[in-house]
């Protein structure tokens, strides 16, 4: 019986985490639901025994249901007919044994018959779902539309469509249009006030829409006539069983096939005002979209577990010149990498999903009452490692995710380039997921202020006062040694900037790279500390970050200011 | 408006015998209890489905899991809460230690006599015997009709159920009045998965022994305020047996002998592609019912 929460004990180690408690009480609020609901936990250790024991379910059903499915979902793929999607019939299945094992509406409040688990778990399970069928992870990770909808909604609204998702139904954010990708500000889907039918009305046509013809579909559309810019637009709900949209075709993709890409034609399609008007992009797309973010970290380190498998397996069954090729150091050394890059993925992963976390939860409990001021610190000091530490791990987990796709079919060989094999549609499914919900350009755009304002820093020197094992002091006394380069680099950058307009954004990736690199490294660090699972992954990842931040370091600190016109000569291009 | 049915399951905890390695027996040629993991055997888990699916025709039905094993059998009562059985029955103690089949199905049907249920459904057989007698053998003993092989349940009528059997060469649909037996086959639909919701609801059941074993847990402390959390713990005195039919008393089968048989080939025949050749080979497996 496959088993992908039993058989993670990196997954396992991240739920012992000690601020568990802290995120379980607020999330629970002091366990304020334990003689109201006959599911909620009486105390912190009932808690976590219920999320072991979901997750533990929630790893069968992906090991047993969703993996096995995968290869049939991709040659299937999902179709049009009568203008709505068809699913695979594994997909179906998938959803079938999701829903009777009671995995929706995982973080969502009881009141609305969620399960009320914390963010951390959520994502656990995002990764287990994504380790089995990539795919299948963006319909049932797009559930956390609803923890938008929890968090701006009306309670009417909330009523309405949370306890469906709780039950079941699948969601859609739909946002991007022809003209408007990472621009989301030149949306045009029109939605009009209708005093006949007292409900809004949407027009228009929706492009790239992950799980289109969801149940629930959350839409950024045009409220302000004669509007073009962000300021105009609004986030509204639209109900499938009120009819009005229509599936015009599904993409035809490279990879996660199961997953339908849909364009969608809406018209006179009634929908709800979520929060308030003229918001839609600026408060609420943003928080839809960080949350999005992290669930394709979730995704990109639930493939990097695939692909590590899979190679693993591979290099100790394939036998060439008398021997498993795993005994060659040139597999083993692509094989340690994989662990150390999958592991440094996970530890940022999780470490930024307990920042969103209380960062999140302050804000709901914000809205029930009003905070003391220390609360009120704390929520402001998480909120902002949350909003440096998203970008990050997107960043890095889905450059990870299509890295370790690549090292996987390269320690197949041949045989990993034919279809038979699982490497194949990792490598394919893989190549999205540094592009979508903002290509890696993107996020660091989106990290570069926690560069330049020290949230990176800041966190770098409070990982340094922690407790490290004497097995890892050289690998910390080498971190330190490497943070004054990355400071040192900054500062260059910084100085040079006034210099010239562009040389930031120039340096910006390797700058990001950098506090990536050296924040991983630590955190691998810490962890080898406390238990000796990961000391070589610590070694290892350390050794490639310092190469990496080396390389970084030679290219910023010698780097002209003209280094910025030089790399835009190509614009003149024809 | 159908009649609410009260359904008991039949189960047994059994050693995975799926996947058996090297230390699966003992030097004394007896099951390694310790290097093979106690699950719930697989056709049980077929009969527990259809009997959630009866539950789910008819509003207010009721399943109950009666189990007949060692106190640690309460694991598969629980497992069976978890993907949607109302409760169950662990009918234990020494006395029933030893059963062969007669003694077993002796020994379930002087507790079903007290429970009444109006269906019973059992696995068609355990992993670890494999005599497929227990259901049967119950039904006889409680007078009731019996169907064996249950694939699907195609309808539940006011005073009958409908059901599909898988037979060696095909299917056959019966009818058959309510009380009845039913024994489940393989190939019916596989059970529901545990459920979030309900896991995290009886996670805290318990039988009367293990709240004695864990009186200060948290769970106890539950068990006490909450009835559904009562798994009901059967002794021989509570069942009103004849004593001298129960445990190795009251069963005639006895071990005489464990052999080891290994398959091995002595003689080997090469075959080309031609049609003769996968004429002959056809004809051969044929006679030697390997196909069809």
């Amino acid at each position: 019986m496959a088993n992908f929460f039993s058989d993670n004990k990196d997954l396992q180690f991240h739920l012992q985490h000690p601020l568990m408690r802290k995120i379980v009480e607020l999330k629970e609020r002091n366990f304020a639901d334990k003689d109201l609901y006959d599911y909620a936990p009486q105390n912190f250790e009932d808690a976590m025994d219920s999320y072991r024991k979901v997750l533990e379910i929630t790893g069968e059903v992906c090991g047993e249901v969703i993996a096995a499915n995968a290869e049939s979902v991709d040659h299937e793929g999902p179709r049009v007919e009568n203008d709505h999607v068809i699913y695979a019939e594994g997909t179906q299945r998938n959803l079938e044994a999701i829903t009777a094992a009671g995995l929706s509406g995982m973080t969502l409040p009881r009141k609305y018959d969620g399960l009320n688990f914390p963010l951390i778990c959520f994502v656990m399970a995002n990764e287990m779902v994504a380790r089995g069928d990539a795919g299948f992870e963006n319909i049932w990770g797009l559930q956390d539309c609803a923890e938008t909808l929890n968090e701006f909604a009306s309670e009417e609204i909330k009523q309405k469509f949370l306890p469906w998702v709780s039950a079941g139904a699948t969601c859609a954010m739909d946002l991007t249009e022809p003209d408007a990708g990472s621009d989301l500000g030149a949306v045009m889907l029109k939605a009009t006030w209708s005093e006949e039918k007292q409900t809004w009305l949407l027009n228009g046509v929706k492009r790239f829409i992950t799980n289109g013809d969801g149940e629930v579909s959350l839409v950024l559309a045009r409220t302000e006539e004669g509007t073009t810019d962000a300021r105009g637009l609004s986030m509204l709900v639209y109900d499938k069983r009120d009819g009005g949209v229509k599936v015009r075709r599904i993409e035809n993709k490279l990879g996660i096939k199961g997953s339908p890409t849909c364009e969608l034609v809406f018209t006179n399609a009634p929908a709800q005002l979520v929060g308030d008007r003229k918001m839609g992009l600026i408060k609420y797309v943003m928080s839809l979209m960080n949350a999005a973010r992290l669930g394709i970290g979730a995704q990109s380190t639930g493939l990097c577990e695939a692909a590590y498998r899979e190679a693993l397996k591979y290099a100790h069954e394939r036998e060439q010149f008398g021997k498993s090729i795993i005994k060659f150091a040139a597999i083993s050394e692509i094989l340690s990498n994989m662990k150390a890059k999958l592991q440094g993925a996970r530890a940022l992963l999780y470490e930024t999903a307990r920042f969103v976390e209380i960062y999140k939860q302050y804000t709901h409990i914000s809205h029930e009452r009003s905070l003391e001021p220390e609360e009120r610190q704390e929520m402001k000091f998480y909120n902002r490692l949350a909003d440096a530490f998203t970008p990050l791990v997107k960043l890095f987990s889905s450059e990870y995710a299509n890295q370790l796709a690549y090292d996987s079919i390269q320690i197949h060989g041949g045989s990993g380039y034919m279809k038979e094999y699982t490497c194949e549609r990792l490598y394919r499914d893989a190549r999205i997921m540094n592009i979508y919900e903002g290509t890696s350009q993107l996020q660091v755009v989106a990290a570069i202020n926690g560069v330049t304002k020290g949230t990176f820093l800041e966190q770098i020197a409070r990982y340094e006062e922690l407790e490290f094992s004497a097995e890892m002091q050289p690998v910390v006394e080498q971190l330190k040694a490497l943070r004054e380069k990355f400071e040192a680099m900054v500062a260059h950058v910084e100085s040079k900037e006034k210099e010239c307009a562009g040389y930031k954004e120039f340096h910006a990736r390797r700058l990001v790279e950098t506090a990536g690199h050296l924040i991983i490294s630590f955190l691998l660090a810490r962890q080898a500390s406390e238990c000796a699972d990961y000391v070589n992954s610590a070694k290892i990842f350390t050794k490639m970050a310092a190469s990496k931040i080396e390389e970084a370091y030679s290219y910023v600190m010698n780097s002209p200011v003209e280094d910025v016109a030089l790399f835009k000569a190509v614009e003149t291009e024809e | 408006m159908k009649k609410q049915l009260k359904i008991v399951v039949l189960a047994k905890q059994v050693p995975d015998t799926r996947n058996v390695g090297k230390d699966a027996m003992t030097a004394e040629g007896t099951v390694n209890r310790a290097a093979l993991p106690a699950i719930f055997n697989p056709e049980d888990l077929n009969a527990l489905e259809a009997a959630l699916q009866l539950k789910d025709m008819t509003e207010g039905s009721t399943v109950q899991v009666l189990t007949m094993g060692p106190l640690r059998a309460a694991d598969i009562i629980r497992d069976a809460m978890y993907r949607g059985a109302d409760g169950g029955y662990l009918l234990s103690g020494r006395e029933f230690a030893g059963s062969d089949t007669l003694a077993t199905s002796y020994a379930l049907s002087c507790a079903l006599k007290q429970i009444k249920p109006d269906v019973i459904v059992a696995g068609r057989q355990a992993i670890d015997g494999d005599t497929a007698q227990v259901g049967p053998q119950v039904a006889q003993k409680l007078d009731l009709p019996q169907v064996t092989y249950t694939e699907e349940i195609v309808e539940l009528k006011e005073s009958s159920i409908v059901v599909k059997r898988r037979l060696e060469n095909g299917f056959e649909v019966v009818e058959c009045p309510i009380p009845l037996v039913m024994t489940v086959n393989g190939s019916a639909k596989e059970c529901r998965p545990q459920n979030a919701r309900r896991v995290m609801k009886y996670k805290h059941a318990l039988t009367k022994s293990e709240v004695a074993a864990a009186a200060d847990s948290l769970s106890a402390e539950l068990v006490g305020k909450k009835e559904y959390l009562q798994i009901v713990e059967l002794s021989a005195q509570d069942v009103n047996p004849d004593m001298a039919q129960l445990g190795l008393s009251g069963s005639p089968t006895k071990v005489k002998k464990i052999e080891n048989v290994v398959f091995q080939a002595k003689e080997s025949k090469r075959l080309t592609g031609s049609d003769s050749d996968i004429n002959e080979l056809m004809v051969e497996l044929i006679a030697s019912h390997t196909l069809g």
